[in-house]
């Protein structure tokens, strides 16, 4: 196991280089944007992606901690959490910076920035709960329902936005008519940066798992020498 | 003895709900001074006269449903917080299932919440020289806007009960769950501002019953595993 880890985290790394390489010097720059602009979408989109996933994934594990009451899915939508907000921040300011060199403004109140802005709101809510809690049970089943809460509610802005706010978005991925409109080597470098970005993720957040499980084996030893 | 269903129970919670309240009236008089106080200070800082007429609809319709939300941020967190604090909450527990607590307190907020509104819209459309198009469009807008805010704050309000920094906390984690409801309820309020026809406002009527019928039973659900920790 640890010696295929090394192996996949090394993996990862090459991946990741050859990417930023791919992104800046391979691909074309995309027609219709100013400039190199258009290159940010290698790394702005995977962690608007990764963002939205973490969100899931924390979900997920509330759902689970509510039914099986097990204090590991509640670290682990815990991670999660933390890890969403980070490339929450990291997806809003490569966006913000797209958006001042493609429509000279930092923020538009685009629906696309209003719903990331929500998402960053909704992480700092729940770390925010987390951090009033004290007792872990408690902590745990505040915090889950509340994830679960925010999950079916913030959904509805990406419906209220768009009626109030025409986006300058650019297309989604896949767009209205159904199809990716890339060229190919555009539409190679952005989805091995997709997959890239999700395994970073996932790696991150094992990583993270691996802490929890640490810190709760330590202090269940200090407790057993404290009870001898 | 049979045991007495949900919706009689949760009648029950609601008219102790309003028995406490009428004794000391504080929610009531904390709400509405509130509010007052903010309908001074918008009424005094913008008024009818500092905006021109074409900006008036969005201004109005924004500044509106700001005075409505805080207020209801002062207030609706008092059903459960009280509880906790009083030391009553096990009893309550006792005494009557989840689902018809959650109603409960939920009807409870929603008077709380209708009696601010006729208590700020009239002041605010008079202070404001705010005119309305469409009537039925607007008080559809404001019965399903605060059935919304209501079901998500009294489900804030219990988390909160069982936090400490009880009052920074519910404004923090409510904003969130009500942001989408918020930005349909002013711009419904905008059209109804300025379309004298119901049908420009539909989508967002559908918006909001979509939400409420989502957040209420999500907050039903959820609410058991809240109240029992």
């Amino acid at each position: 196991m640890g010696g295929l880890r090394i192996l996949l985290q090394w993996f990862l790394g090459l991946v990741m280089v050859v990417i930023i390489w791919g992104a800046f010097l391979w691909a074309r720059a995309a027609a219709n944007f100013v400039g190199q602009s258009s290159r940010i979408v290698f790394f702005h989109v995977p962690q608007a992606w990764v963002a939205f996933l973490a969100f899931l994934v924390a979900a997920i594990h509330s759902g689970l901690y509510l039914k099986n009451r097990r204090i590991e899915n509640d670290e682990a939508a815990a991670g999660a959490a933390r890890l969403g907000i980070v490339f929450c921040v990291l997806a809003t300011i490569t966006g913000s910076i797209f958006a001042k060199v493609m429509w000279n403004s930092y923020w538009n109140w685009d629906p696309r920035e209003t719903s990331i802005v929500l998402l960053l709101l909704v992480y700092g809510a729940y770390l925010g709960l987390r951090g009033a809690v004290e007792e872990p049970e408690r902590r745990a089943t505040l915090s889950a329902a509340y994830a679960l809460a925010a999950f079916v509610t913030v959904p509805f802005l990406m419906f209220a936005v768009p009626r109030l706010y025409s986006s300058l978005h650019p297309d989604t991925v896949i767009n209205a008519r159904g199809k990716v409109e890339m060229s190919t080597d555009i539409r190679v470098v952005f989805f091995s940066s997709i997959a890239a970005f999700t395994a970073l993720f996932f790696w991150l957040y094992s990583l993270d798992r691996k802490v929890s499980r640490i810190v709760r084996e330590a202090a269940r030893r200090q407790e057993q020498e404290f009870a001898a | 003895m049979s045991r007495p269903s949900v919706l009689s129970s949760s009648i029950a919670v609601f008219q102790k709900d309003l028995r406490s309240e009428w004794r000391t009236r504080t929610a009531v008089s904390a709400l509405l001074l509130f509010a007052f106080a903010v309908l001074i200070l918008v009424g005094y800082a913008v008024g009818p006269a500092n905006i021109s007429r074409e900006d008036r609809p969005v201004v109005h319709s924004v500044l509106l449903w700001i005075v409505i939300f805080f207020s209801a941020m002062t207030g609706l967190s008092r059903v459960f917080v009280h509880e906790e604090e009083s030391g009553t909450a096990a009893a309550l527990r006792l005494s009557a299932p989840s689902a018809a607590i959650y109603l409960g307190k939920l009807l409870a907020n929603l008077a709380l919440l209708a009696l601010v509104l006729l208590f700020v819209v009239p002041l605010f459309l008079a202070l404001m020289s705010f005119s309305i198009a469409c009537w039925p469009l607007f008080l559809l807008v404001l019965l399903l806007g605060s059935i919304g805010l209501a079901a998500a704050s009294t489900f804030t309000a219990a988390i909160v009960s069982k936090a400490s920094a009880k009052g920074a906390m519910f404004a923090v984690l409510a904003i969130p769950l009500l942001l989408p409801p918020l930005v349909a309820a002013v711009s419904g309020t905008r059209i109804a501002a300025t379309e004298s026809g119901i049908a420009a406002g539909l989508d967002i009527l559908q918006l909001l019953l979509a939400y409420d019928g989502v957040v209420t039973t999500a907050a039903f659900l959820l609410f058991d595993a809240v109240f029992r920790e």
